[in-house]
């Protein structure tokens, strides 16, 4: 599979500071990749470097095959970006706005089409009905979604998005989950940027993160919850399956016990044989938190 | 122009329409050459000949003359500053909203947008001079004219000889023109300073800084060997254009100056504007 995003040694350098180092990313045409880290990580910086906003002071960068920022503007009507934040003019309608910068750089189609397509992303972010209201008086939430549907006007291959779902309710997130899952299967390539693991967790396949302007993971969200090797039990009899399992008992918590040692089978099948009902019975998997936090440590103490 | 900065320029100049302060820019414009027909009108206390703004006492003889004349009013101060407010928001207002990210990863490309821009100036400064030229002849048709001997005076050149209604109609042309290219120094500026900062407010007053800058070096004869080169140097050669003949020199001096200003200043903005980092 081809890469949409490739980066070698991408640095960028502000005055004396270096906001990002060295970061080499892979992002494989199809993939959800969630791209983590907090505030301040260069995160925003690296997706404008991708974007040809601000230039790198050193390294490669390849979206969708093309050089940046020398040939990107081949590919940009390919990407849809939402970066830190929607921006629109205020004094004018959602529509108007997203048909201005439609029209600044018009793809292909008859104009109608594009006010047809327009239209249809307005319906797909739930602001169809907001009308003529100027944007001067839209929450939060709808700006976000004005700048969803901003992105999602040229229908691209890649989505590059910065923070999606921020300041939308729950129901806003879960509709905006579904709508990036439902191009992820359309074949739409995503690339988010988040500080919410948990996010990241539900929507990603594959995972970069950065700290202090290093990428200190790229995986796939499988191989790094990878089981940890514990086994965690729910019994009828705490006090009996302690009994039987011994000192391979680490942890628990009233009818809840952490066994060390795998498969779940033999240990489900040694407290079986023993009398013991097991009501639960799950292999332990890291969390992408505990991922993160274990290597963004790390990364500190090296310093 | 190519279709893609044809489509670009179009969606600036539906910007600049669609924004109710360059109405309201224009309107304020409008209003002070009003003020003054009406002062004039009731008074019918001209200004010495040679005294006050250009070319005002002869309006009173022949109110068609006064659009010209409004110019000569908005000139050394209102219609500048209402340039440089539109050309320092240019790109500074559009970072500081955050859309220019927007427009620039649509892809629209920076030499293009700043190109864009420049075209929505001159088509925001060529609009204000019409729209002042025209109340002007409303207000000067209605409310002027009248000179205090009652009979209606043919309207004359400064130089004294009469003026056909053709003549009248492509001098006055000609000045709105001059007076257009004449702001297009300050706009330079104020776009250079537009893409420096993400302040328009700053782009702006940096606009009005060089004009300041530039009334005071021309009236102070220390200045002497730079004065032909100031932005506001030849402002007011218009008044040449209603000699009998035209008097080109200074026009064409005026345009030159001008044309130094916008090369030089619109190059370093697109120096600056191409190669810098969107941190905005």
């Amino acid at each position: 599979m081809s890469a949409a995003i490739r980066t070698e040694g991408l640095t960028k350098r502000f005055g004396r500071v270096e906001a990002v180092t060295d970061v080499a990313l892979e992002v494989r045409e199809g993939d959800r990749y969630g791209f983590l880290g907090p505030n301040g990580s260069g995160k925003t910086t690296t997706v404008r470097m991708l974007l040809g906003l601000v230039l790198p002071t050193r390294g490669r960068t390849q979206l969708l095959g093309a050089d940046v920022p020398g040939d990107l503007a081949r590919v940009l009507p390919a990407v849809g970006a939402l970066v830190e934040g929607p921006a629109a003019y205020g004094h004018l309608s959602g529509r108007a706005n997203l048909a201005l910068l439609d029209d600044a750089a018009p793809g292909p189609g008859s104009r109608r089409e594009r006010r047809a397509r327009v239209e249809e992303v307005l319906e797909v972010v739930g602001l169809a009905q907001v009308g003529r209201r100027p944007v001067r008086g839209y929450s939060l939430g709808m700006r976000q979604r004005l700048g969803l549907a901003a992105a999602l006007v040229r229908r691209p291959r890649l989505l590059v998005l910065d923070e999606p779902t921020n300041g939308l309710d729950p129901q806003g997130i879960r509709r905006v989950h579904d709508l990036l899952l439902e191009l992820s299967a359309g074949g739409t390539t995503l690339f988010v940027s988040s500080h919410l693991l948990a996010e990241v967790e539900q929507l990603c396949t594959r995972v970069g993160v950065m700290d202090r302007g290093c990428l200190v993971v790229q995986d796939d969200v499988a191989a790094l919850r990878a089981p940890t090797g514990r086994v965690l039990l729910a019994v009828g009899d705490p006090a009996a399956a302690r009994a039987v399992l011994g000192r391979r008992v680490t942890g628990g918590d009233g009818a809840r016990l952490v066994v060390e040692g795998a498969p779940v089978a033999g240990v489900v099948r040694e407290l079986v044989e023993a009398g013991v009902a097991v009501d639960e019975a799950v292999a332990e998997r890291r969390t992408l938190e505990d991922v993160v936090l274990a290597r963004t440590t790390a990364v500190g103490e090296e310093r | 122009m190519s279709g893609a900065t044809a489509a670009l320029v179009a969606v600036e100049l539906r910007k600049l329409a669609a924004r109710p302060r360059t109405w309201v820019t224009i309107a304020m414009l409008c209003l002070l050459p009003v003020l003054v027909a009406v002062l004039l009108a009731v008074t019918d206390v001209a200004p010495r000949p040679g005294a006050g703004p250009a070319f005002l006492s002869a309006v009173l003889a022949n109110g068609e003359l006064y659009p010209a004349a409004a110019l000569g009013i908005v000139v050394p101060v209102f219609l500048p500053i209402a340039v440089a407010v539109v050309a320092g928001d240019a790109i500074a207002g559009e970072a500081a909203s955050g859309t220019l990210r927007y427009l620039l990863v649509r892809p629209v490309g920076r030499t293009r947008l700043l190109a864009a821009k420049l075209v929505s100036v001159l088509a925001f400064t060529l609009t204000a001079v019409v729209a002042v030229a025209a109340t002007a002849w409303v207000t000067g048709v209605l409310l002027l004219g009248d000179a205090p001997a009652g009979a209606s005076v043919a309207a004359t050149t400064v130089s004294g000889s009469p003026l056909t209604t053709t003549d009248l109609l492509w001098r006055t042309g000609l000045v709105m023109l001059y007076v257009t290219l004449s702001m297009m120094g300050v706009a330079a500026l104020a776009l250079l300073l537009s893409t420096l900062t993400d302040s328009p407010l700053a782009a702006a007053l940096g606009g009005l800084a060089l004009l300041v800058t530039s009334t005071v070096l021309v009236a102070l004869d220390a200045a002497e060997a730079v004065r032909d080169l100031l932005p506001t140097r030849y402002w007011l050669a218009w008044v040449d254009l209603f000699r009998d003949p035209v008097l080109w020199t200074d026009v064409q001096r005026g345009l030159l100056v001008q044309a130094g200003y916008v090369v030089v200043l619109t190059g370093a903005a697109w120096a600056n504007f191409t190669t810098r980092d969107i941190t905005s």
